[in-house]
């Protein structure tokens, strides 16, 4: 018994790809850690486009995926590679979801994804330096880069006619990039940084930080950090201390704990994060609202739109292997082709399969520049009357 | 005006947080400092004594205001204080008859000693950990502010605002009355001569009669008192987070040996002296001097000595320039 049971399970196992098995797909964010608050809806949206997709029944030969989670700890590298390493060689994912923090998906890409060969789309790691990485074409990002987000806090600023504000950023890849990246467009719309300075995370005591900040002054005190961590202490002490009262939230910051604890206390205050408005955001808001998780919570968009890319390409390429459905990640998300909103996925997998085109535009206006990362939408928000309300999107 | 603008930014940020901040560092050196001087050994464990005996309070805080017990406007945890004092007591007598008896019996030489209370804080360390989780925890209520900046502001004219949290004025007030009857303790009954004696001399304070099980178990308790207040206090001006007393083992050793270690007065000196270095190093003077200078004098740049993300590295830096050139510390303790 014991023999024939062995037996069958190698010819499984040897025939396995033959048949019509589960693809599986690995999601790894950062379920633990700073932005642990932001990682279930993040999940919650990739699931929802692989529900989508499964019930559709038009991926491949019928074919259904399977998703594994891997945790990156946000900022723990060594965690970050030793789960993509699982996933990708104990549990054979083929593609990853992921990574959630910048260094963290930085050091994935370059120690797990390349060496396997393994496709790696990131809702959220929006850090500069990944545009220029040598990521041999299987490194994408459904969020725009940092660079952009610079860019856009220094207009919502000037165009609420602030001229000088203190900085300070959590001490890593994304806190120093985004840092960097906004003094560098603020100052140049003739803007004045008066301090950029880091503040480290999981302290209990900043007021030495906040000090610093409040003597170098500022009409406002841009937080570039995380408001599980550091972002919260930072804003308590400046609060405390009266040093500031209106703060600047980026997307780390943007979520349901900061209007929890901070919307009335920083009443006028605030922020962007990638967002996208239109019929997709909408759709996805309401396919969120059936499965029961908050769309508008930060990456959560971004994360339905890559695991969504992902199997399209699969099914564009007919392949599951990423070194055949890379190159096509290109073709799915942009033009030519019919737009694909959320909602859409069943008939654009009938789409491909027919040897047609799409243009995948999803929850976040979805569009791939060069580098395999997209051009960007950010929503404005700001607190008013205790609450977290949209201002606009750019 | 210009003046009372800058002593106000001054107190507002460097007094005020200073004075919170050196009160709960000399409590807690007041623990390292009572045990190095009495069992003789460095305590490692002394930071994850603090977030035990802070952890058992939290608990019976989040049960006191389940129940609706409250003090108005004073944060529940002090009536929960006693209660996570007697905690602690258990914790670290069990701790001492399972663990530092058996090496004290031994005449085990104080290194030993050492490398076991880094066990033991691995341990206490986990114990916490797993009860309360690794996160922050809240458990402050009451009122928020004694002065508010936007009051002080309001009620001066000043535009400079002074906040100071009730936290900051309850941390002063403890350790005041603490540490007074400390003193009265070791000072004037016979418990607390009979432990001086014990520190001292041994051998003499064995020769007259002083039974060495009951000091050390005298230490212990006011030991586990003192953690649990400072542990409490810091907690309650900060957050409750089970890693950041970890991370004070460090400025605690630092301010216990620069007042020098086994001398209770200097622990507290030393408190001061780490806390307000590291404020007023990584200070930024630009406000305050350009309120004192005349306009064309004053600072563009931030006059600022060290950038905030050394302040831990100001501690180490004292440390070693005392132990270079006082090996005592200021105040004459042992030399370690």
């Amino acid at each position: 018994m014991k023999k024939f049971l062995m037996a069958t399970a190698a010819t499984a196992l040897m025939a396995g790809s033959a048949y019509a098995e589960d693809v599986k797909l690995g999601i790894l964010l950062g379920f633990t850690g700073p932005l642990e608050s932001l990682s279930p809806n993040m999940a919650a949206g990739a699931k929802l486009a692989i529900a989508e997709i499964n019930e559709s029944g038009n991926f491949m030969d019928g074919q259904t995926i399977a998703t594994v989670e891997g945790d990156t700890g946000c900022i723990d590298a060594s965690l970050a590679v030793a789960s993509a390493e699982r996933l990708i060689t104990s549990d054979g994912v083929k593609g990853i979801i992921g990574g959630m923090c910048s260094g963290e998906t930085g050091a994935v890409l370059q120690n797990a994804a390349i060496p396997n060969g393994i496709v790696m789309i990131s809702p959220s790691a929006t850090s500069p330096a990944l545009s220029t990485v040598e990521d041999n074409g299987l490194f994408f990002r459904t969020s725009p880069s940092d660079a952009r987000q610079g860019q856009v806090m220094a207009d919502i600023l000037n165009e609420r006619g602030i001229s000088e504000v203190a900085v300070t950023y959590t001490n890593n890849d994304y806190g120093k990039g985004l840092a960097d990246a906004f003094e560098e467009a603020f100052t140049q719309s003739a803007g004045t940084v008066t301090l950029n300075s880091a503040h480290e995370d999981g302290k209990a005591d900043y007021s030495a930080e906040v000090g610093a900040l409040a003597s170098a002054g500022g009409e406002v005190l841009v937080v570039v950090g995380y408001i599980d961590q550091g972002g919260a202490g930072v804003i308590n002490a400046a609060l405390d201390s009266g040093a500031f009262d209106t703060f600047m939230y980026p997307d780390g910051m943007v979520s349901e704990t900061l209007e929890a604890n901070f919307a009335s206390a920083t009443e006028g205050s605030f922020g962007q994060h990638p967002n996208a408005p239109g019929d997709g955001a909408e759709r996805f808001t309401e396919m969120s609202k059936d499965a029961g998780f908050d769309s508008t919570s930060a990456f959560s968009a971004e994360s339905y739109d890559a695991a969504a890319l992902i199997l399209l390409a699969m099914q564009a390429a007919g392949s599951t292997d990423p070194s055949d459905y890379k190159d096509k990640l290109m073709d799915v998300a942009n033009a030519p082709g019919e737009e694909i909103l959320p909602g859409d996925l069943g008939k654009a997998l009938q789409i491909l399969k027919d040897g047609g085109e799409i243009d995948y535009v999803g929850a976040a206006a979805v569009e791939f520049v060069g580098n395999g990362e997209t051009a960007g939408s950010y929503r404005e928000i700001e607190m008013k009357d205790g609450k977290m309300v949209t201002v606009g999107y750019r | 005006m210009d003046f009372l603008n800058a002593i106000v930014a001054l107190a507002n940020y460097v007094l005020v947080p200073g004075i919170a901040y050196g009160s709960q560092l000399a409590l807690g050196a007041l623990g390292v400092t009572l045990i190095y001087g009495i069992l003789r050994f460095s305590n490692f464990a002394h930071g994850d004594t603090m977030a035990f005996g802070a952890m058992v309070t939290v608990l019976l805080t989040w049960w006191f205001q389940s129940m609706g017990v409250s003090l108005g406007p004073l944060p529940t945890a002090l009536l929960a204080l006693p209660f996570g004092v007697l905690g602690c007591v258990f914790m670290l007598l069990a701790t001492d008859r399972a663990v530092y008896r058996f090496y004290r019996e031994k005449k085990a030489k104080p290194v030993i000693l050492v490398i076991v209370s880094m066990g033991v804080m691995f341990i206490m360390n986990g114990i916490v950990r797993f009860i309360v989780g690794p996160d922050d925890q809240q458990f402050l209520d009451g009122e928020r502010f004694l002065i508010s900046a936007r009051t002080f502001k309001e009620m001066t004219g000043l535009n400079e605002g002074l906040a100071i949290k009730s936290t900051q004025a309850i941390t002063l007030v403890t350790a005041i009355v603490v540490v007074a009857l400390l003193f009265w303790f070791l000072n004037r009954t016979r418990a607390g001569k009979s432990m001086r004696a014990y520190s001292d001399n041994e051998d003499l304070a064995l020769l007259s009669g002083v039974n060495p099980e009951r000091v050390v178990m005298l230490t212990w308790i006011i030991v586990a008192a003192l953690a649990t207040i400072a542990g409490v206090l810091y907690g309650l001006d900060k957050s409750f987070k089970p890693f950041t007393y970890f991370q004070l083992l460090l400025p605690i050793f630092a301010s216990a040996i620069v007042g020098g270690l086994g001398n209770p007065l200097g622990a507290i000196a030393g408190g001061f002296v780490i806390a307000f270095s590291e404020v007023t190093i990584t200070y930024a003077w630009k406000k305050v001097l350009g309120y004192l200078m005349p306009d064309n004098l004053a600072p563009d740049g931030l006059v600022q000595l060290l950038s905030t993300d050394y302040k831990f590295a100001v501690s180490f830096v004292i440390l070693l320039i005392v132990l270079l050139f006082k090996p005592t510390g200021l105040f004459k303790g042992q030399s370690v």
